[in-house]
């Protein structure tokens, strides 16, 4: 063998140790990026997504929709108490933010935690606007069963807690998108309505004001919250 | 004539699983193997895409609404869902104004493109069903009825008109899906067949 042969294989056996050596530590950096860039992801939604308060805020039990435990291809509604507003666009937002960040397990979750809600509009024949970030859209599983289980967990969270919404439109950003993840139109608008059997359809409607936005309205207390049961899909 | 259409495709991989499995590798092979199937129930079979290409919803419509008396099956893996299982879906009534299309009905002369599928729901909804009890009699803890949901494919189709999705891209590899796949392509088959009789009695 010669002696440059020796030399380089002398050389490579070095690198590949001082490889073996350093290589947990590589691991653990990455590690480190990795969970740096994840609180870098929730230090921008703790900016961005701010906590909507407003002054006639009262602790009432909503009834959420997150996915069942016993059956995860379904939604359940679950209650709890949330301070929300009289006023239905604060109380929409209010009650779209804990669906994001109030879920009661990882695996209960309907939509992605880093979805943003940037805007609620509510128009005067009961459509509401429902604008999210790009999280919405692209960090929801691709799929006709979690794309139309996460809009149904919107629509069902919303008619369960606020009368005056007849129907959603959801955008991505602003814009009109042709589906939420590939599979689910969202070119048209979905229906709201209360769960069947609640007494919210007893409680007279708030009044809407007319314009795009509705800023003021008296909503019912809730106590028309349906008994929590499994609905199927 | 059945018009398969293999979802996703090109650089839209659709549903994609930790292990590496994507949707539009999956429902490719499943077309292929449903298209043996079909055709030896004498249909006669044409795909939306044959490879790795992605046309876009409106140009696989165009596919199937040029057809005349076509059927039209998409086909999906989920990304969620009990594995080993399949759903079937169908579109809901968007509330708009009746649509006459179908053999037998009434036709009105125009329609428009993205109320397509108005005409056919009563259809879709039957084909639907047909698929699912197969489905719920071949793969253990499938639902026995269909599901109505707003799928953007279905849409613009003027034919009866489902999807297909089988849970799911989880699954450690690919075997699992494999499997499911000759069964798959035989239930739907007899399904199709089923319908086609109720389709053309309707037509006469």
């Amino acid at each position: 063998m010669s002696r440059g042969l020796k030399t380089t294989i002398a050389i490579l056996a070095v690198l590949v140790v001082l490889g073996l050596i350093t290589l947990p530590s590589l691991r653990r950096a990455v590690q480190r990026i990795s969970a740096t860039q994840r609180t870098e992801e929730q230090a921008r939604r703790d900016v961005m997504q701010v906590p909507v308060s407003t002054p006639t805020d009262v602790k009432v039990k909503a009834q959420m929709y997150w996915l069942s435990t016993s059956s995860p291809a379904s939604l359940e509604p679950t209650t709890i108490e949330l301070p929300l507003s009289a006023d239905p666009v604060e109380r929409s937002k209010q009650l779209l933010l804990a669906l994001i960040t109030n879920a009661p397990s990882e695996s209960q979750r309907t939509l992605p935690p880093d979805a943003i809600l940037l805007a609620f509009y509510l128009q005067p024949d009961g459509t509401g606007v429902a604008d999210f970030s790009d999280a919405l859209s692209a960090e929801t599983p691709s799929g006709i069963q979690s794309e139309q289980l996460a809009v149904d967990s919107i629509t069902r969270t919303l008619g369960a807690n606020v009368n005056v919404i007849r129907q959603l439109k959801i955008l991505i950003h602003g814009q009109e998108v042709e589906t939420l993840a590939g599979h689910l139109d969202l070119s048209g608008l979905f229906p709201v309505s209360p769960p069947s059997g609640a007494a919210a359809s007893s409680v007279p409607d708030a009044p809407v004001t007319t314009g795009a936005v509705q800023t003021t309205a008296t909503m019912p207390a809730l106590g028309s919250v349906a008994p929590s049961k499994q609905v199927p899909q | 004539m059945v018009v398969l259409d293999p979802a996703h495709g090109g650089a839209d991989q659709g549903a994609r699983g930790s292990s590496g499995i994507a949707e539009s590798e999956v429902v490719l092979s499943f077309a292929r193997l449903l298209r043996i199937s079909l055709e030896a129930q004498g249909l006669r079979v044409l795909l939306t895409r044959q490879a790795n290409d992605d046309p876009s919803f409106d140009d696989r419509s165009k596919t199937a609404n040029a057809q005349r008396g076509a059927i039209f099956i998409t086909l999906h893996v989920s990304s969620t869902g009990k594995p080993g299982t399949a759903r079937v879906y169908s579109l809901a009534p968007d509330g708009g104004p009746p649509v006459n299309r179908g053999p037998g009905l009434p036709r009105t002369l125009l329609v428009r493109w993205d109320r397509a599928q108005q005409g056919y729901i009563d259809l879709s909804r039957k084909l639907a069903e047909l698929i699912q009890i197969q489905m719920a009699q071949r793969f253990r803890g499938s639902a026995e009825t269909p599901t109505t949901a707003a799928v953007r494919q279905l849409r613009t189709i003027a034919a009866p008109a489902v999807a297909i999705e089988v849970s799911s891209v989880t699954l450690p590899d690919r075997t699992q899906l494999d499997k499911m796949a000759p069964v798959l392509a035989d239930s739907v088959a007899r399904a199709v067949a089923a319908f086609r009789l109720v389709y053309e009695a309707g037509a006469k």
